[in-house]
């Protein structure tokens, strides 16, 4: 393989994850939030794809591709989620968003 | 035989320029993605982690990954994401703060922490075994190879993707769709001045 090795990815796959992480943790609005949960989803991807090409197995991209539809999943239903908080005119801000009642 | 050793080295390096520049502009975005206080410039940024990211797939010989990640993210998730964005619309909510500081501190801390037991649990599991690469074949990554796996050994998994992406359309449908009747129950309530703002969205 050329180029780095698959350490190299993985490293990378690390910090992107705890970069989305931290935005998860320190971002109040609720889009952000779900930008960084994507974040999060596409350091997984990283890492499985890495580690799909480090054992020549084709399960990594499999399951990539799925982590992808998952990604469009909860994409989905938190976009409807935002729609919906928007309608009823209440704040996207995730510290008031506590109660499930709305 | 030297030619082959010398094109050889200039690709390696090549390659390590390549993922050099992607992993760069992909961790860069990435902290963009957070750090910007417009969600929509947050979401320009996503678009450039993920090409970075589809650049490092290609460098993984990942080929159909990599273009299911430009058409599947950038192409619609993103877009979707403008759409609301730009629907939702302008809020004043300044990024860094509106919680004490220490909960920032302790976001930052937690997110460090991930960070490091992830490298820690990488490193201990894999320990030297992650040094070693290797040949695949041509057909690595190709979507005639994608699809034959998909198809024959995990068809199981691609049909229950496709009930969940199916099930998830419906569940963003129901939760963003408007309700025009209004339940008699509620109105009396005084909900009925609370669904004063949605009546300019019914049009």
């Amino acid at each position: 393989m050329l180029g780095p090795g698959v350490a190299w990815y993985l490293a990378v796959a690390a910090f992107l994850f705890g970069i989305g992480a931290l935005g998860v943790l320190i971002r109040r609005n609720t889009l952000v939030v779900l930008l960084s949960l994507e974040l999060m989803l596409n350091a997984g991807n990283l890492a499985l794809i890495a580690l799909s090409r480090h054992w020549h197995n084709g399960a990594g991209q499999i399951f990539a591709l799925g982590v992808m539809a998952v990604a469009a999943s909860e994409v989905c239903v938190g976009l409807g989620l935002v729609v919906a908080l928007n309608r009823r005119r209440l704040s996207l801000d995730v510290d008031t968003l506590s109660e499930l009642r709305g | 035989m030297t030619t082959l050793v010398v094109a050889s080295s200039a690709g390696n390096v090549l390659v390590w320029i390549v993922w050099v520049v992607a992993g760069f502009c992909c961790l860069a975005a990435g902290v963009a993605v957070i750090s910007f206080s417009n969600p929509f410039y947050s979401a320009l940024a996503l678009i450039g982690n993920l090409a970075s990211l589809a650049v490092m797939y290609l460098l993984l010989s990942a080929e159909f990954v990599a273009a299911a990640q430009v058409l599947v993210y950038a192409g619609a998730v993103v877009v979707m994401f403008l759409f609301v964005i730009a629907y939702v619309g302008p809020r004043q909510e300044t990024p860094w703060s509106g919680g004490p500081g220490w909960q920032t501190v302790c976001a930052i801390l937690a997110a460090g922490t991930l960070l490091v037991e992830i490298v820690v649990a990488i490193g201990l599991q894999a320990g030297g075994g992650l040094s070693h690469t290797g040949k695949v074949g041509a057909d690595f990554g190709t979507p005639a190879w994608i699809g034959r796996i998909f198809l024959v050994d995990h068809l199981f998994a691609f049909e229950i993707t496709s009930i969940v992406l199916l099930v998830a359309a419906v569940g963003g449908v129901v939760l963003g769709a408007h309700t025009r009747r209004v339940d008699p129950r509620t109105v009396d309530q005084g909900a009925a001045q609370e669904r004063e703002p949605d009546a300019e969205l019914v049009s």
